[in-house]
């Protein structure tokens, strides 16, 4: 009588017992590494935080009021809203396209899907160092070919006008390939036969893409545009590298928020202004993936 | 009913072997080509002379491999390129055992406060890396563990997405292997490492691919801890050699070139895993 119940808690108890095992020390992890530095970063926006050998006296809010009149914090603010407004559609449209010729194709599918996808996994240095050099004003090839067809060479990076667009071209190169490989494995999940009954019932090709295509990468789509929003509203490598020597120019037209950190926090040593900017960052990046979430989740239910 | 089950086979078989259309192919090829030009610049520029460099043509005249010598001689190459590597496969090594050992117990073990635990390692997903990096560099002086391997690897030790893919895949198994496996004696461990993890072989190895290939490109954090030349990792490494190099674009292009080369070859060989990856990732994640 009293042994049944006590083996069943007996069990429950060791599976108990190996679940807290497994997760103490990725428990330990999270709390330390994860959980405790995002608090630390609100507790350190507060401070007037310029070394960690001298006090760092509690000023509330001063550091939040600074940033609404910081120009360089706002120039920085509205190129990522540029960047991401830029880069997102660029980058869905391309990929998208992309991968809707691919899926058609039957010879060499696999080899030119893997030349789209090699820029993602090559590393950003390398790839901004390319980039550089290919939009060099005096001797970079792209100049060559435009003056070959008369056009004027253009300074691109060192333009305060075309530097972010040249920036937003290299991330939408670098990053294409994951979006045409996530677009691939949708359009493979949109059963054949809809397009037949489609073409039989005398549906054009642009109809079949609006009233099919569309609705049926709905998933897919959502997740892309999460993916690449929050890629473009972190965007920190690419731009740095771009222009190694002034980091965000010229003139701060490529600066991003991210950039922004790095430099208040760890060109100036503003620890307690740079966290004030990471905490913007946060709550922008919450916003947005609360948006999308709402108005692009709504349109999948059919 | 037969000819109803065989028509749209047919159908989809025409359809199959009919080839896209002409302008399809030029496109993808063009545009193929936009995407690689970067590539072929970049390994053509890295034949040629210093003289060369600066000539508009796209093909050196004098090809060589002297800069390659150079680059792996007069730089700190060999030692950043070990320092990515290392720092990769140890990083990705933990994760797969730490990830693997979370995501299974979220997914198949009962126990009190599972829920909160979930929904805590969910939560630092939205935590962007720039809200950390401060708390963690001041954190790192306090420790005295800035520039060290330990410090540099860390933050990535284990990953929150992992967890929330590989417990996808764990959940994914039916709970009767597990009640077969406990009749036959096996421990919790026993089921874990005997049935749970033979069957998501497949999420842990992209799961492993993209783990490394993150760590290996990682640039905000190594940027920040890592204070001498000699702990830097290949980014760090080449972004900083900029400023020693000056404006010697041939030995920047041998630089790159040498840290795309050995991505490019583990890609060409692991192609299809990499995109299913990707994919699994992407559908899943």
């Amino acid at each position: 009588m009293t042994k049944q119940p006590k083996k069943h808690f007996s069990l429950a108890q060791r599976q108990a017992v190996w679940a807290y095992t497994f997760l103490l020390v990725p428990l330990a992890f999270f709390l330390l590494v994860r959980l405790y530095p995002a608090f630390d970063s609100l507790r350190l926006s507060l401070l007037d935080f310029n070394s960690p050998l001298k006090p760092a006296p509690y000023i509330g809010l001063e550091n939040f009021k600074e940033l609404l009149s910081d120009q360089v914090f706002l120039r920085s603010l509205w190129n990522t809203l540029l960047y991401t407004l830029l880069g997102v559609p660029a980058q869905l449209v391309l990929g998208l396209g992309i991968a809707m010729l691919l899926s058609n194709i039957n010879k060499a599918k696999g080899f030119l899907r893997a030349v789209y996808f090699a820029p993602y996994i090559t590393p950003i240095v390398a790839s901004a160092w390319v980039w550089q050099w290919l939009l060099n004003k005096n001797f970079g090839p792209i100049n060559a070919i435009l003056t070959s067809v008369g056009i004027p060479a253009q300074p691109f990076l060192q333009s305060p006008d075309q530097a972010l667009p040249a920036a937003v071209a290299l991330v939408v190169w670098q990053q294409l390939g994951f979006q045409v490989v996530i677009f691939i494995a949708g359009l493979e999940g949109v059963p054949r036969m809809y397009y037949e009954a489609a073409e039989l019932d005398g549906a054009s090709p642009w109809q079949r893409f609006r009233f099919m295509t569309l609705p049926l990468l709905n998933a897919t789509i959502v997740f892309s545009v999460v993916i690449a929003t929050s890629g473009f509203l972190q965007l920190f490598t690419q731009v740095a590298n771009l222009n190694p020597q002034d980091r965000g120019g010229p003139l701060d037209s490529t600066l991003t928020v991210a950039l922004y950190i790095y430099r208040a926090g760890f060109e100036s040593s503003r620890y307690g202004y740079a966290a004030a900017v990471t905490v913007v960052l946060f709550v922008i990046i919450l916003l947005f993936t609360i948006l999308q979430l709402t108005v692009l989740r709504k349109r999948v239910d059919y | 009913m037969v000819r109803t089950q065989t028509a749209p086979k047919q159908i989809i078989q025409k359809r199959r072997s009919r080839d896209a259309a002409w302008w399809v192919y030029a496109v993808l090829i063009v545009g193929g080509m936009v995407t690689a030009f970067p590539f072929l610049w970049m390994f053509l520029t890295s034949l040629k002379t210093y003289a060369d460099v600066f000539q508009p043509a796209i093909f050196p005249s004098n090809p060589t491999l002297d800069n390659y010598g150079d680059v792996l001689k007069n730089t700190g190459f060999i030692r950043w390129f070990v320092n990515s590597v290392g720092v990769a496969v140890v990083s990705t090594i933990s994760v797969l055992i730490f990830d693997s050992m979370v995501a299974y117990t979220l997914a198949k073990l009962r126990f009190p406060g599972k829920e909160i635990i979930f929904i805590l390692i969910l939560s630092t997903i939205m935590i962007p890396t720039e809200m950390l990096i401060i708390p963690w560099y001041l954190g790192s002086l306090k420790l005295g563990i800035a520039n060290t391997y330990f410090a540099i690897a860390l933050p990535g030790m284990i990953s929150a997405f992992g967890i929330f893919l590989l417990r996808g895949f764990f959940e994914g198994i039916p709970d009767e292997l597990f009640d077969a496996g406990r009749l036959d004696g096996l421990s919790e461990f026993g089921l874990y490492t005997r049935i749970g993890l033979p069957l998501v072989t497949p999420a842990l190895s992209a799961l492993a691919i993209f783990n490394f290939l993150g760590n290996y490109n990682a640039f905000l954090w190594p940027l920040i801890i890592v204070q001498s030349q000699e702990m830097r990792t290949l980014p760090i490494g080449i972004a900083l050699f900029s400023g020693e190099a000056g404006t010697q674009w041939h030995l920047i292009m041998t630089a790159s070139s040498l840290a795309v080369i050995p991505v490019l070859i583990v890609f060409a060989i692991f192609q299809k895993q990499i995109i299913e990856g990707v994919v699994l990732t992407g559908t899943k994640g």
